[in-house]
């Protein structure tokens, strides 16, 4: 290369720790997929025949495809051709439902011959950059309803289709764009907002609705209060409520049981015999009265109050926590709704194993059991590279692909674990430094959407296969087997990396 | 808070790292639990199985024992090519069936994993070795040893039972202490001491490495566990006896129990036809054979078949005429063919007439056993018919039957004896009396019991009142018996009344032909038998023959019922084939004596299975 033409040498322009850090974890995936999926017949790396000799030619040509980006294309081309591309993997990602092949219960993917594609993988690098793009306007602002809007939609719209092919996992890397959006200036509480919809779903099917009403009681005006400033009168008046109210269910039982004979028992004997108790007591009307109606009962009697009170005190969050609990109580309601009806059996399923709500060491959870067996038995410094027993008896499932951390679990231990996510997070560091660093906004936008992405990869993955998150099939970046994967992430990052030199080369 | 939001969001990051590798740190060395688990995944359990424990009889010859056959283990993912015509050729199998299950496996590659399956099962050693010698050729089989059954005497097949593989029902039934592969005793004693007999499994410890080849025992092993072989069981049976007694018994349907009456113990329990031990062996093969025989030899007659007891009853109901009074030894009664009542008449043969209780019982009459059970349902010490009835009933029962005896023999059943319930349900309170019910007097109507019981009948008038239950296992080393089998069990009537009934039975056998006694055929000089014919009536073609004794009469060693099915006056059949077997066990052998070696002959070569109605 030219060096007066580039400006500064490539050596100072490139942001070559990036570079090393990704040419590290490429190769730390390749010899772990090795591992996964050597025999005793001592097979070679290279192998044509084995996952390993694959993964080497999707490595070359993910190289070929960064010198590409990094060297031939304009690097300006990307902000011009973010809608037509967006446009266009938008077409694939619809064409794939009808034209594509069916693995493992999802229609993602297309299949020319030897070689699998999904769309998936794609469009998040074109939804970063239309984001990129949408978002470096002039006009942009976020705090407007219509900028919003737009944003919504250009992430909205692939995460809905890609839904649509039951690729959860790959849909639910799209939520990752949230801490971009607050980057840039979205609000703080649409994340808590989240969080705490996450939270109320989870405890509404782990404990009970009245449990979880209570939780969004505490939550909702410890935020208003932390917003105002008054904790102590909140601790004062809310954590006495909530003491008094979590012993309220069992006084309330109490209270049933000595009232009305046979109220014990009424749930565990034949409906005949619960009539019969019914009718035998004056009192049992209060039968029909749940703990859980009553605290609504009060919270909704507040509302009015609190709505009244923001409009005098000119305290538009109050306003919002009030609703926020309004939607608290449909959301817990209907959690129920959705579980059962609107999630898919297996989706289902994998939930409630993460939850322990239901033991399954041999059906859905066995994948999750074998994937921690193997890790755990790591230990600090792991089995030794190919001695691994669990990974190499093909107990894991997907153990090349979405399991290849259990690899790095049982092979090098815990210290090889922590080496992989120091890596990934230095990775991330270093993008969203350079990301700051930058001065065009396209360039900051589309880092932030990059370092995202990574993040949501890593941690559902990890996450995973440890047992934090349910079984959502996606890869560990630029680790998993896979060209469609690899080749995805290269050029997200590819593009990235000529970003941030293109604008560092004139200084 | 006066942080950046970019610093936020990196404070972040650092967070969820902390909480990702928090989990590991946690999982990977925190927990065993994780390593244990991977150590059942990659650890090989070499399974070793005990050897079953010996079953000898009482004079501690062994009946069951055991031998070594080799099963053939295949581990379908380390086998490679191989060439299937010789593998067949070796191991004696059509080629196709090596192929069959060689794709069956490769169907199942994921679930079987590393595991190994039986691909044949019980090679004979000779066999094996053929194998042995190339089996180089053919990596991923080979072959592990078991202990199989085997029988070096022809005794006792039903009473034995026999060992099993497990399957899906019986492990659903003994959770936990059974694994597919395992072998149980499924019939008979094997079943009834399968915890003595099993004993426990041992293991070898295997590390696997990541090729999944044997690397070292795990921890030089230490926590290997060898096999502990099952406790040995000694029988109360006596396999010469027993044998002999199933010698006498082919080509008849029936059965003979012989018990010892000091002890209750079970000298013999033959039924016939039975299973033959080599079918107990390998009874896989032979399973439908058996199951389709038509006179069912699974059918253990000795102790499951409800019989008449005919005549050997009168004993039962002339001791309790005299404990309740209404009988006494020198009462006659006359009998002129036959006890008339109404219009009707219950047969007899002929014989003198009147006769006292000693000459009733000696020529087995039955008018006289009908006032006898006319006295005591008639009995005005009760109010009704029903109450003296019920407490004949209770009487019966004392001697066992109506009731399982409580044998150690698993598949025993009791039998029926009516009460009055049963007849004021069939002709109404009131509408019934002595007449309707006069066939008891003579064993017949409504009554069934079991040759077991039948036997102990015997063993309880030659211990003059009182019966140990009978059993099949002795206590011996490691192996204790229920104390009950220790237990004099007194039936409801006094001792004192038995020896009024003994003179009968010893006149019966030993008042010589022609002064009317019923079993001169069952004589044995010197041995002292008493016995007592009987002749029951069967609603499916011939009397049924039946036949106890006990001998010798004062010091008695065996009480023995036979009961032949078909085979018409008790002295024809069921009295030969007892006698022979007690001069067998208290002799040792038939004595040189003419008539005895004829008889032994007769009984050999009578064949009376056409006689059975089988359908």
């Amino acid at each position: 290369m030219d060096n007066t033409f580039k400006g500064r040498s490539m050596k100072q322009s490139f942001d070559w720790k990036l570079v090393i850090i990704y040419l590290l974890l490429v190769i730390i995936g390749w010899v772990n997929i090795y591992a996964s999926v050597h025999t005793s017949a001592g097979t070679s790396i290279l192998d044509w025949s084995l996952r390993s000799g694959k993964q080497f030619v999707w490595i070359l040509t993910s190289l070929g495809l960064a010198g590409l980006i990094l060297f031939v294309l304009p690097p300006r081309i990307w902000e011009s051709a973010s809608i037509p591309l967006y446009v266009g993997v938008l077409f694939l990602l619809v064409a794939v439902i009808f034209l594509g092949v069916e693995v493992k219960g999802s229609r993602s993917w297309f299949e020319f011959g030897p070689v699998r594609f999904q769309p998936a993988e794609v469009s998040k690098i074109t939804t970063s950059l239309l984001l990129a793009f949408v978002m470096s306007r002039p006009n942009y602002k976020i705090t407007e309803m219509k900028s919003l809007v737009i944003t919504a939609l250009v992430i909205g719209i692939p995460m809905l289709i890609i839904l649509g092919e039951s690729e959860t996992g790959s849909a639910l890397v799209y939520v990752g764009f949230i801490f971009m959006l607050y980057r840039e200036g979205l609000s703080g509480w649409f994340i808590g907002a989240i969080g705490l919809v996450i939270l109320l779903f989870i405890m509404t099917l782990t404990t009970n609705p009245y449990t979880s009403v209570l939780a969004a009681i505490g939550i909702l005006s410890f935020c208003a209060a932390l917003n105002t400033g008054r904790i102590g009168r909140w601790l004062l008046i809310y954590g006495s409520f909530i003491l008094v109210m979590s012993f309220f269910p069992i006084g309330w039982k109490f209270l049933t049981d000595s009232l009305i004979p046979g109220a014990s028992i009424i749930n565990e004997v034949d409906p005949m015999v619960q009539d019969a108790i019914r009718g035998a007591s004056k009192w049992s009307f209060l039968l029909k009265i749940k703990p859980l109606y009553i605290l609504i009962l009060i919270g909704m009697l507040a509302v009015p109050v609190y709505v009244i009170r923001s409009y005098r005190e000119k305290d538009q969050f109050l306003f919002i926590a009030a609703m926020g609990f309004i939607a608290s109580v449909i959301l817990v309601f209907s959690t129920d709704f959705i579980f059962n009806n609107v999630l898919q059996d297996h989706q289902r399923k994998r939930i409630e194993v993460l939850l322990g709500m239901k033991e399954d060491p041999s059906g859905v959870g066995y994948n999750v059991n074998q994937s921690m067996i193997a890790i755990g038995s790591g230990g600090l410094l792991g089995k030794g590279y190919l001695r691994g027993t669990q990974t190499a008896y093909g107990f894991v499932p997907e153990q090349s692909t979405d399991f290849i951390f259990c690899t790095v679990g049982e092979e090098w231990g815990f210290v090889g674990c922590a080496v992989v996510i120091i890596l990934y997070v230095l990775m991330i560091w270093r993008i969203i430094h350079d990301a700051e660093r930058s001065r065009e906004s396209f360039t900051r936008i589309y880092g932030y959407c990059v370092a995202c992405c990574l993040f949501m990869h890593l941690f559902i993955n990890i996450g995973m296969t440890i047992g934090l998150m349910p079984v959502i099939g996606i890869p560990l970046p630029l680790m998993s087997y896979g060209g469609s994967s690899l080749w995805a992430f290269t050029i997200l990052l590819s593009i990235f990396i000529v970003l941030d030199h293109e604008e560092k080369k004139y200084f | 808070m006066t942080l950046e939001r970019n610093h936020k969001l990196l404070i972040g990051l650092l967070v969820v790292a902390f909480i990702l590798l928090a989990k590991l740190f946690n999982i990977q060395i925190l927990q065993d639990k994780y390593k244990i688990d991977a150590s059942n995944n990659s650890m090989v359990y070499d399974i070793i199985y005990p050897t079953r424990g010996v079953i000898y009889d009482r004079n501690g010859k062994i009946v069951v024992g055991n031998k070594v056959a080799y099963d053939i283990l295949v581990t379908p993912r380390e086998v490679k090519e191989f060439d299937t015509l010789m593998l067949a050729n070796v191991l004696e199998v059509e080629p196709q069936f090596i192929r069959d299950k060689m794709a069956e496996y490769r169907r199942n590659i994921r679930r079987i994993g590393y595991q190994s399956m039986v691909m044949i099962k019980q090679l004979a050693p000779e066999q094996y070795m053929k194998f042995a010698e190339v089996q180089y050729n053919f990596p991923g089989f080979k072959g592990q040893v078991r202990s199989i059954r085997d029988y070096p005497i022809n005794a006792g097949g039903n009473l034995l039972g026999y060992v099993s593989e497990v399957d899906a029902s019986y492990l659903k039934n003994h959770p936990g202490e059974y694994r597919s592969g395992d072998y149980a005793g499924k019939t008979g004693i094997e079943a009834a001491r399968e915890n003595d007999l099993k004993g426990e499994k041992g293991y070898h410890i295997y590390l696997r490495n990541s090729h999944n080849q044997i690397e070292a025992p795990y921890k030089n092993g230490e926590m290997d566990k060898e096999a502990i072989p099952g406790h040995d069981i000694v029988t109360t049976i006596d396999a010469d006896l027993q044998q002999y007694g199933q010698e006498l018994m082919k080509n008849k349907v029936g059965s003979v129990v012989a018990i010892e009456p000091s002890t209750g113990e079970i000298l013999s329990l033959i039924s016939s036809p039975g299973i033959d031990v080599d079918m107990l062996a390998d009874i896989g093969k032979h399973y439908g054979e058996i199951i389709n025989d038509p006179y069912k030899p699974m059918f253990n007659r000795a102790v499951q078949a409800p019989y008449p007891p005919g005549s050997v009853f009168k004993l039962v109901n002339g001791l309790i005429g005299l404990e309740e009074g209404v009988l006494q030894p020198e009462y006659s009664y006359p009998c002129n063919h036959g006890y008339y009542y109404g219009s009707r008449k219950l047969g007899c043969h002929g014989h003198p007439s009147p006769l006292v209780l000693e000459q009733a019982i000696m020529m087995s009459c039955n008018g006289y056993f009908c006032y006898v059970l006319k006295n005591i349902l008639e009995n005005k010490k009760y109010d009704s018919i029903d109450e003296a009835f019920d407490k004949w009933h209770d009487y019966v029962q004392s001697f066992g039957f109506g009731r399982k005896l409580g044998s150690d023999f698993p598949a025993e059943l009791g039998g029926t004896i009516p009460t009055a319930s049963v007849y004021n349900r069939r002709y109404g309170q009131g509408g019934w009396k002595f007449t309707t019910v006069v066939s008891l007097s003579i064993g017949q109507g409504e009554i069934g019991v079991t040759p077991l019981q039948i036997a102990n009948l015997c063993a309880t008038v030659a211990n003059r009142g009182y019966y140990y239950i009978p059993h099949i296992v002795k206590a011996s080393e490691g192996v204790e018996i229920d104390p009950k089998y220790y237990e004099r069990q007194y039936t409801m009537v006094d001792t004192t009344q038995f020896k009024k009934v003994i003179q009968g039975m010893w006149k019966a056998v030993n008042a010589g032909y022609g002064s009317g006694g019923t079993a001169s055929v069952a004589a044995v000089p010197g041995l002292d038998i008493c016995g007592k014919t009987g002749t029951a009536q069967n609603p499916r073609g011939a009397d049924n023959s039946v036949f106890i004794c006990f001998a010798p009469k004062d010091d008695p060693k065996i009480a023995i019922a036979a009961y032949i099915e078909n085979a018409g006056f008790g002295a024809t059949w069921a009295a030969p084939i007892a006698s022979l077997m007690i001069e067998k066990y208290l002799n040792g052998e038939i004595g040189d004596n003419p008539t005895r070696k004829a008889l032994e002959q007769r009984v050999l070569e009578g064949d009376l299975m056409s006689r059975v109605k089988t359908d």
